[in-house]
């Protein structure tokens, strides 16, 4: 009797881990299959460029704000906790590099795609979820106008295009941010500050690093949200939900695959 | 919205972006001194390069002239054989003198280069005769410890010497010695 | 010329097994109102979609135009769809467009009109509709019964020649129903197209459609003209029609005997037969 409950509880446990696997396997091909079919029919909506800027607006310049506001605290932020730590071995000129390189690196990359996605990617996701809880993708499909190309494709692109340039824009207004806590503040000497930082920040292995991390970071978190939206229930708890699971995974995704890239541009 | 308040504010942002990309290329980066402009290239080895990597400065009197562009290894020699390019605009006596230095006590390393006397120029593809190592900081430590070790051995070996000899001194001596006795 | 525009033959579908239509025939004759009329839940929106090639039957075909919809690739079940407008149940109008660019949609997306003409179409079908003055609305601002209107113009926007309406009565107060019963006819006439209504208000449908289908348990359980419908004798179409608590659609979803589970005889079974309980037990 209890050998055969222990046995019903240890098959539930399995077959509840099994379908939750499946479930996410199926997702993951479900995302993929979005993915590629938003590829396929970028053609399509790049004829009609206006939307994607439009999108662009909406992602990219909305997130402004809350960008350069962030990336100037966390630039004093470092700055000051930087010149503490630097000040105990004497070497606080270097505090310009320490700031630089966590922001051209690190900082700048992944802090952007984190707001993003719980600034933009929410938006991107409640947006498509409602088109398809009000039959608005629907309606689209019955009037022989392609929803992925209509209203996918913009907005992957338009998140991908405004996404680097967030960062950069981070990297660029915090090294600022950290300038002004360190030289008037501090009283780091001026020169020091901005020659060092060229000595040891490099354009390639560096910057472009950044870049190319910001640009991946956009593609996940645009793709994370538009899927989650489009396969949202059309319901109002399945939008709450999916947007939910957005911040969630997007998160997630971005610091994993940023370990995982650092790791192959710190190969290289 | 309307399309052209958009399309404003797009450009304003793209504008942003790049204006930003440009001021971490050229304030923050290493993009400006980085390009000197046409060069040439000399060779110089070294038994020992320490930490130097392709890319970092060689200066002389204290300005940046060059790059390191690679650091190969000569099976033949058992040597390092480094490649620097020099900016055409300067040039240098066939006699310089290549260091490898450090900036700082734990800083990067650089090539350093000082002018000799001749009057012939280093041309692409000379090789720099007279070179000066990297100074490897374990190896000096470990020379110090080394030197103050076998100096207090040899101290010790005069103190043994010394008692020895004093062992083998007359016993007059000795009574001296006792003699020196306070009483 | 074919005189029927849309063919259903044999059509079956379903989910997992489960058939929601069991070999359903229609035919939908050219220039006329036909009414598909049934209970919730009776798949009627879902053949609908089927004509619109949205989803695939299980068995049997539907033809538009002589053509099998499912058999098309996509390329084809768009060429299809651009005959064919539709009008969802809220409207579906897109959010984030104003009245006006909603229906130039159609045109923008699927034409290569010049802006100026695109305007003045717009304008005719706003017209057409009552709503020209409310150009430069966005959809929140406008009522259920002009957001409806708005839809409709949106769906004859390109002069279909099918225009499907799914429960275009639905949430509407008397006059605004009146309205869009009106246009649906007038719009009809006007096009010389056919429409296929979905509904289950059968005041407002027996006035407009020329023929009605009604669909119970995934069949076609009657069909005829209004007026024959009215006065048929068939026990279902008989509680449909008159609106009747209780007849071959029994008012109580099936149950144990009632006065017995009161009585609590078999309650030990019932709980058994809660799947919540067992659970809850066996977690114990």
């Amino acid at each position: 009797m209890i050998k055969s409950k222990l046995l019903n509880s240890l098959t539930r446990t399995l077959r509840g881990i099994g379908s939750r696997m499946t479930e996410r396997v199926w997702r993951l091909g479900a995302g993929a299959r979005l993915f590629f079919l938003t590829l396929v029919y970028s053609g399509e909506s790049f004829k009609r460029f206006h939307l994607t800027l439009r999108e662009i607006y909406f992602t990219g310049v909305m997130s402004l704000l809350i960008i350069v506001v962030s990336a100037f605290f966390v630039g004093m932020v470092l700055a000051l906790q930087g010149y503490n730590t630097l000040q105990k071995y004497g070497s606080s000129e270097a505090i310009g590099v320490l700031v630089a390189l966590s922001l051209v690196r690190e900082l700048g990359p992944v802090v952007t795609a984190l707001l993003f996605a719980g600034r933009a990617g929410t938006a991107i996701t409640a947006e498509i979820g409602l088109m398809k809880t009000t039959e608005q993708l629907s309606a689209m499909e019955m009037m022989a106008v392609n929803p992925i190309a209509r209203v996918i494709a913009p907005r992957f692109w338009a998140g991908v295009i405004s996404m680097p340039i967030l960062a950069t824009l981070f990297s660029m207004v915090g090294i600022l941010g950290g300038y002004i806590v360190a030289v008037p503040l501090i009283g780091v000497d001026d020169g020091a500050f901005w020659s060092q930082m060229q000595a040891n920040v490099d354009f390639r292995l560096d910057i472009v690093n950044g870049l190319i991390k910001s640009i991946v970071f956009g593609v996940a978190c645009t793709m994370i949200a538009l899927f989650e939206g489009f396969d949202a229930p059309p319901t109002a708890e399945g939008v709450s939900r999916a947007t939910t699971r957005t911040v969630v995974i997007s998160s997630l995704t971005v610091l994993a695959l940023d370990f995982v890239l650092t790791s192959f541009m710190l190969v290289i | 919205m309307d399309r052209t308040t958009i399309d404003l504010w797009v450009g304003i942002f793209v504008a942003l972006g790049v204006a930003a990309l440009l001021g971490l290329a050229m304030k923050v980066g290493n993009l400006t001194s980085s390009k000197i402009g046409p060069t040439y290239s000399v060779s110089a080895a070294f038994e020992n390069v320490g930490s130097l990597k392709p890319n970092a400065p060689v200066k002389s009197a204290g300005v940046v002239v060059g790059r390191v562009d690679s650091i190969v290894f000569d099976a033949k020699k058992y040597e390092a054989l480094v490649t620097i390019k020099i900016d055409k605009r300067y040039a240098f006596p066939k006699d310089t003198f290549a260091n490898i230095y450090t900036a700082g006590l734990l800083g990067e390393q650089y090539v350093g280069l000082e002018a000799g006397g001749e009057d012939d120029a280093l041309k692409n593809g000379d090789k720099i005769s007279q070179t000066q190592d990297a100074i490897v900081l374990e190896k000096m430590i470990s020379q110090f410890l080394f030197s103050k070790a076998s100096e207090s051995k040899s101290d010790n070996k005069d103190a043994d010497t010394a008692s020895k000899s004093a062992d083998t001194k007359p016993t007059g001596a000795k009574s001296t010695e006792l003699g020196d006795a306070p009483f | 010329m074919n005189p029927n525009i849309v063919e259903i033959d044999n059509l079956s579908f379903g989910y997992k097994g489960r058939l929601l239509h069991k070999g359903i025939n229609m035919v939908f004759p050219r220039g006329k109102v036909v009414a598909i009329m049934g209970g919730s839940g009776s798949g009627k929106t879902t053949l609908l979609r089927l004509i619109g090639g949205q989803i695939k039957p299980s068995k049997g075909e539907v033809r538009v135009d002589g053509e099998v919809v499912h058999q098309q690739d996509r390329d084809g079940i768009y060429k299809l769809r651009r005959k064919m407008g539709m009008l969802f149940q809220h409207g579906a109008l897109f959010t984030d467009l104003s009245v006006f660019d909603n229906v130039a949609f159609p045109m923008r997306e699927l034409t290569d009109l010049p802006e100026s003409m695109i305007r003045d179409l717009v304008l005719m079908k706003l017209n057409a509709v009552g709503l020209r003055g409310a150009y430069h609305l966005t959809p929140p601002e406008l009522s259920g019964g002009m957001a409806r209107r708005v839809a409709l113009a949106r769906a004859v926007a390109l002069d279909p020649n099918i225009i499907m309406y799914d429960e275009p009565f639905a949430g509407l107060d008397p006059i605004s129903m009146g309205v869009i019963c009106d246009l649906i006819r007038s719009l009809n006439d006007a096009l010389g197209a056919t429409s296929i209504i979905v509904s289950h208000d059968v005041k407002e449908t027996f006035l407009i459609a020329d023929y009605v289908y009604f669909v119970a348990d995934g069949e076609v359980v009657a069909e005829g003209t209004p007026h024959d419908l009215m006065q048929s004798t068939l026990p279902f179409v008989h509680q449909f029609v008159h609106g009747e608590k209780d007849g071959p659609v029994p008012f109580h979803y099936p149950a144990a005997n009632y006065q017995a589970e009161l009585l609590g005889q078999n309650s030990a079974k019932h709980s058994q037969a809660k799947p919540g309980l067992t659970k809850n037990s066996q977690a114990k």
